[in-house]
This record gives structure tokens, C-alpha cells and sequence, in this order.
């Protein structure tokens, strides 16, 4: 049988003194900055913020709540089904998208506050082992419930979004094995609308099942 | 000694795991940390923690101290003030001094190690040895450059453009203006130190005993080194305006570093302010951890109005006490308080007077404050993470790439 080895990721946050006081300023640095930026912006909240929930899932959908108080296109960043996009480019498009279209019909906000400003990073990302790995079903459910909830993330979110793979590294092992019985309905989670944690238990609950 | 492997009950085996993985990577690595002081102030205290953890991990690690007279402590202390925005005058000689004095330094310290990780202003001019060794050097700035003096600002950053990486503690604190990586890095407390260790009452009321301070009334306290920077005589407004309406104490300690001149007329200027008052305490104190600690336990509020901040680590301690912190919101205060969820953040006086009223008066808003504040120095302001940082800092110097795999 083929192994699956958990691994973890670090990151190490990088900065480039890129900021924006204004919508505008915002849309132009989301347009002109790195993939690794978007990236960063759009997932740095599910681990941060793993205990906590609801929060928006973006720093740019974030930033124009609690900023510039601009709710409703809050909201429709926070909505864009980032699950649904298999390459960043596309996502960062889609983004644009809205901000234009607000942009198009409303005057330009300013923060007004100096300690609110938007502060564009980037991240590097350091993948390493966890130390565990396995090659059958059930040492591979006893892991999935005490691995650290980094390698959880890095498995789900990273192997998509950034290694281009069209499902992620559980989907792809469980085929493998021969059970895409249990990828598939790994598929239709939407890991960007729960915890962290929450995602962990709802994969346990659906391979505790079929064992 | 402390080891690492003490941190498993905080944060978890996987946790220092991960970070003996990470220092694998970088075992035939030598590494040379250089600053200012060796005692007082936020960045011995994490020198001195981080260089005995870096090597127990298998990264050599050393730490060295530039010299300097009187003269060139004066100078850098104002370049210090001046890159946190305040006016300061120089003479004419006094930039030549401090690259005189810096170079001095150059020529006798040891500079040949694979990576020389050097923190805050003082000691910058070093690296102008980079080109003849081929190694690799990281600036460390510990302090808010936001509005920095624009002279004082470019006279520093010619030599930050020499270094391959420069380490800021908030995203605020980086510029468009730099060429070189900027990496962020929050600083951290260390649980285990004397400064935050658990102590018993018996500790705690031997130490209140010493000063002669009873606990009978609430305690607001601010620690921190007596400088214009963190606004003493500020907090001593606030808890006047406070003490018209709730009788309580306030309690202003702290040292004062050894390349911190300006500290004694500070001192002088808040004895003077304060003299009247018999619930004001006034604490300069040597370094000793242990009276920090019971202070801040035993305080029942704490504050730090600062007007600037590199990082505000005192905020993090008071945190992880589970204590309730009033702070004013700059520099990396903001990233460590979340605004009446786990602190207070404040703008004014008169702000940091209405909020201490208010949770000198509301016990149950100052549990659940206390406890998302530990939380939050738990899952991001405690040594360990800031270890693991300094790893991948290491590794990002040898490794380009956006994904890097081991």
C-alpha cells in the first residue's frame, strides 16, 4: 500500500512597506502585488484564527468591515467561493471583480485613521515532516486526530491552491488506496467556511464511518 | 538552566518537535548576535534567552557587545529618539563619531561567523566589514521607524541596504523605501523566565512588603524604564483623574538601561510631579526580574501609555498574568490587544482614565479580559514561536524560494 507521511508547514512573514489608506489603494496593491500576497491574505485567517468563528475569511474582506466600514462589499469578498478556484490568478480576478464594481458606482473611501491602514505581506513557506506516517486506513484516522492542525491545513489548502493539484493530498491518497469512496465525499466539504478544528473532526467523522 | 524541552507542558510536543526539525537544517551554521547592552531593556532580555535555546538546538550561537564612551551612548540614544520621531539636534561632528566609534568596534570583534544578526542602531555601521567576509548579515530593528526624523532616517538607511535581510516587529514599522527582504518578526515573552514564572502569595507579599506598599487598595501599575517615550508622567494624569472618583494606588518601576542617559531627568521630573501623593509609588529599580513579576501579579490593573513603541513587551507579560492591560495603541501594542476582547487600547489621557475607572468598577469584564489575553500570548507572543521564527529567518537566507520542501 502507499505511505501517506503528514507533513507541517511553517511560515515566515514578509513585508514589503506597501500600504493602503484608501479602497483605491487597496485595489491597486491587490492588482500590482505577488501571488504569494494574495495567497497570504486570503488564507492567513484560518490559522489564525482557528478558535475563532465566524470571522471573515480574508484580510482584504476584514479590512473593509472594520476599516472602512463598507459592509455589504465586506460581505461579497468574504461570499467569493474560494474552494471553487484552482489557481490564484483566478482568484485575485474574481476579488478585483467586486472592487471594481463598487468602485464603479461609489465615491473612493479613505480609513481616515493611521493606526487602520492596510499593510500588504507576503509569506515564505517552510514544509517539513511531522514525524508520522502510515500506509493503511486506521493509523491513518489515529493521526488525523492528534497531528498538529498545521499539517491539517497544509495537506488541505496548500496542495490546491498553491502546489496546483486538482484535489487535495487526502483526496488523492484515499484514491490510491483504493477508497474513492471517501475522497469524493472529502470533495464536497468547503474547508473555508469552518474552524480549523471543526474541518479535522468532520474528515474523522466520515473515515470513522466507513471503518 | 532552562531547556527546551520545558516548554512541552506550555505549547505542546509537536511544537518543539517542529523546531528540533528546523535546526537540523542549520547545524553546521555559526551564528553571531551583536547589540548595545548586555542588561535592561527588551532585547538583552531576549538575547539572553534566545542564544543558550539556539544552541542547545545544535545552532552555534554566540552574542557580542559593542563598546562605546559616554559621548557615543549620548548620540546613539538620540538617534534612537529620532528614528521614533522625536526632534533632535546634532552637532556637527556627532555622525562621524558614531561611525569612528563603530568602526573601532569592527576592527575588534569577531565578524567572520556564517551569519551576524545585528540589533537596533548602534551597532549598523558594522556591516561596511560584509564585503571583505562574503557572509551573511540580518538587521534587527526593534523600534517604530514610522515617523522617523527624515535625516536621521537616511543616514541609517544607507547601511540598511547593506544587509541581505532586515527583521521589524509590526507590518507598520516596514518601508517601501528598502530594497532588501523585510521580514516580520514579533518579539516574545519567556514563561518560564523569573519575569513570568507562577509565584506563590507568600513571593508576591514579601516583595509588596519591601516597598512598603499595602494591597488594601486597587493597584493600577505601569513598569516600564523611566523615558519620555513611555509618557510617565501621562499615567500619573490618567491615575489622578481616576483617583477623584476611585481611591486606588499606582505604582510607576523600572531601571534604567546602561546606553539610557536621558532616564535620570525623567526620574527626577516624575518624583517632583508625584511627591504630594502617598498612594503613588515610585520604584527605580535594578534588574531583578522577581519584583517585576510580583508587581505585576499583584497588581490589579496595568497599564502602558506609551507615546511610542518598539514592540511593548510589558503588555505581553501583564497578558499572560491574565491581568487586565490599559495601552496606548502603538507600535506592536495593537497586534498583542485586541480592542475589549483581551485589552483596552487607548488614545489619551483622558481615554486611559475613563477605561481604568470603568474596570476598577466591573470584576467579571476583567476575568474574561484576562483570560483571552493569556490565550492570545499563548498562541502567539511566547518564545517558542519566536525561536522557530529566528529558524526560518536563518533558512531564508540560504533558501530563495516561495515553497521551500525538506
Amino acid at each position: 500500500m502507499p505511505e501517506f507521511e503528514f507533513k507541517t508547514e511553517k511560515h515566515l512573514t514578509k513585508l514589503f512597506g506597501l500600504e493602503a489608506r484608501r479602497l483605491s489603494h487597496l485595489y491597486n496593491g491587490i492588482k500590482t502585488v505577488g501571488t504569494s500576497s494574495i495567497y497570504y491574505h486570503t488564507h492567513r485567517f484560518l490559522k489564525q484564527h482557528q478558535f475563532l468563528s465566524p470571522e471573515p475569511p480574508n484580510d482584504f474582506a476584514y479590512w473593509i468591515k472594520n476599516a472602512l466600514n463598507l459592509d455589504e462589499l465586506s460581505e461579497k469578498l468574504s461570499s467569493i467561493d474560494i474552494v471553487g478556484f484552482l489557481r490564484i490568478e483566478d482568484l485575485r480576478k474574481a476579488i478585483l471583480e467586486q472592487i471594481e464594481l463598487w468602485l464603479e458606482k461609489n465615491e473612493d473611501v479613505d480609513c481616515h485613521d493611521p493606526r487602520k491602514r492596510f499593510y500588504f505581506m507576503s509569506c515564505q513557506t517552510f514544509v517539513i515532516s511531522t514525524g508520522y506516517r502510515t500506509d493503511n486506513l486506521k493509523d491513518f484516522l489515529e493521526i488525523l486526530r492528534v497531528v498538529d492542525i498545521n499539517s491539517i491545513y497544509f495537506h488541505i489548502f496548500e496542495a490546491k491552491m498553491r502546489l496546483k493539484k486538482e484535489m487535495n493530498d487526502f483526496q488523492s491518497w484515499l484514491i490510491e488506496i483504493g477508497r474513492k469512496d471517501l475522497s469524493d465525499k472529502l470533495s464536497n466539504l468547503d474547508p473555508y467556511n469552518i474552524t480549523l478544528e471543526n474541518l479535522r473532526k468532520k474528515i474523522i467523522a466520515i473515515i470513522e464511518k466507513s471503518l | 538552566m532552562i531547556n527546551i524541552k520545558d516548554y512541552e507542558n506550555i505549547v505542546g510536543t509537536q511544537s518543539i518537535s517542529e523546531i528540533y526539525r528546523l535546526s537540523e537544517k542549520l547545524k553546521d551554521i555559526k551564528v553571531t548576535n551583536i547589540n548595545s547592552t548586555a542588561v535592561g531593556g527588551g532585547v538583552a532580555e531576549i538575547l539572553s534567552k534566545m542564544v543558550p535555546l539556539l544552541n542547545q538546538l545544535g545552532v552555534k550561537t554566540s552574542w557580542g557587545i559593542i563598546k562605546g564612551d559616554q559621548k557615543f551612548f549620548s548620540i546613539t540614544k538620540k538617534i534612537h529618539n529620532a528614528l521614533h520621531g522625536k526632534q533632535e539636534s546634532f552637532s556637527a561632528d556627532e555622525f562621524d563619531y558614531f561611525l569612528k566609534i563603530g568602526r573601532q568596534n569592527m576592527n575588534e570583534m569577531k565578524l567572520d561567523d556564517d551569519i551576524v544578526f545585528i540589533h537596533d542602531p548602534q551597532p549598523i555601521v558594522l556591516v561596511e566589514e560584509k564585503e571583505s567576509l562574503k557572509n551573511k548579515w540580518i538587521w534587527r530593528c526593534h523600534i517604530d521607524i514610522t515617523e522617523a526624523i527624515e535625516e536621521v532616517y537616511k543616514f541609517i538607511g544607507r547601511y540598511i541596504s547593506f544587509y541581505d535581510s532586515c527583521v521589524f516587529s509590526a507590518p507598520a514599522f516596514s518601508r517601501k523605501d528598502i530594497t532588501i527582504p523585510q521580514i516580520l518578526i514579533s518579539p516574545s515573552i519567556d514563561p518560564l523566565s523569573d519575569k513570568n514564572r507562577e509565584l506563590d502569595e507568600s513571593e508576591m507579599s514579601s516583595i509588596f512588603e519591601r516597598f512598603g506598599i499595602e494591597r488594601k487598595k486597587p493597584i493600577i501599575t505601569q513598569i516600564s524604564r523611566f523615558d519620555y517615550l513611555k509618557d510617565p508622567l501621562g499615567v500619573i494624569k490618567a491615575y489622578k483623574l481616576v483617583k477623584k472618583y476611585n481611591d486606588c494606588q499606582l505604582i510607576l518601576a523600572g531601571g534604567g538601561a546602561s546606553d539610557d542617559p536621558q532616564g535620570i531627568k525623567v526620574f527626577e521630573e516624575v518624583m517632583e510631579i508625584s511627591k504630594d501623593d502617598k498612594d503613588i509609588h515610585i520604584l527605580l529599580l535594578p534588574q531583578d526580574d522577581i519584583v517585576i513579576n510580583a508587581l505585576q501579579r499583584g497588581s490589579d490593573i496595568i497599564v502602558q501609555k506609551s507615546i511610542r513603541e518598539g514592540f511593548g513587551l510589558t503588555v505581553s507579560e501583564a497578558l499572560w498574568k491574565e491581568k487586565p492591560v490599559v495601552a496606548s495603541a502603538v507600535g506592536g501594542i495593537p497586534l498583542q490587544i485586541t480592542h475589549k476582547y483581551s485589552g483596552i487600547l487607548t488614545y489619551s489621557i483622558e481615554g486611559t482614565a475613563y477605561y481604568l475607572k470603568q474596570l476598577l468598577n466591573e470584576p467579571d469584564y476583567v476575568k474574561m479580559l484576562g483570560r483571552n489575553g493569556k490565550e492570545q500570548v499563548k498562541n502567539n507572543f511566547l518564545i517558542t514561536r519566536h525561536l522557530r521564527e529566528y529558524l526560518l529567518l536563518f533558512l531564508s537566507l540560504y533558501y530563495k524560494e516561495d515553497l521551500v520542501y525538506f
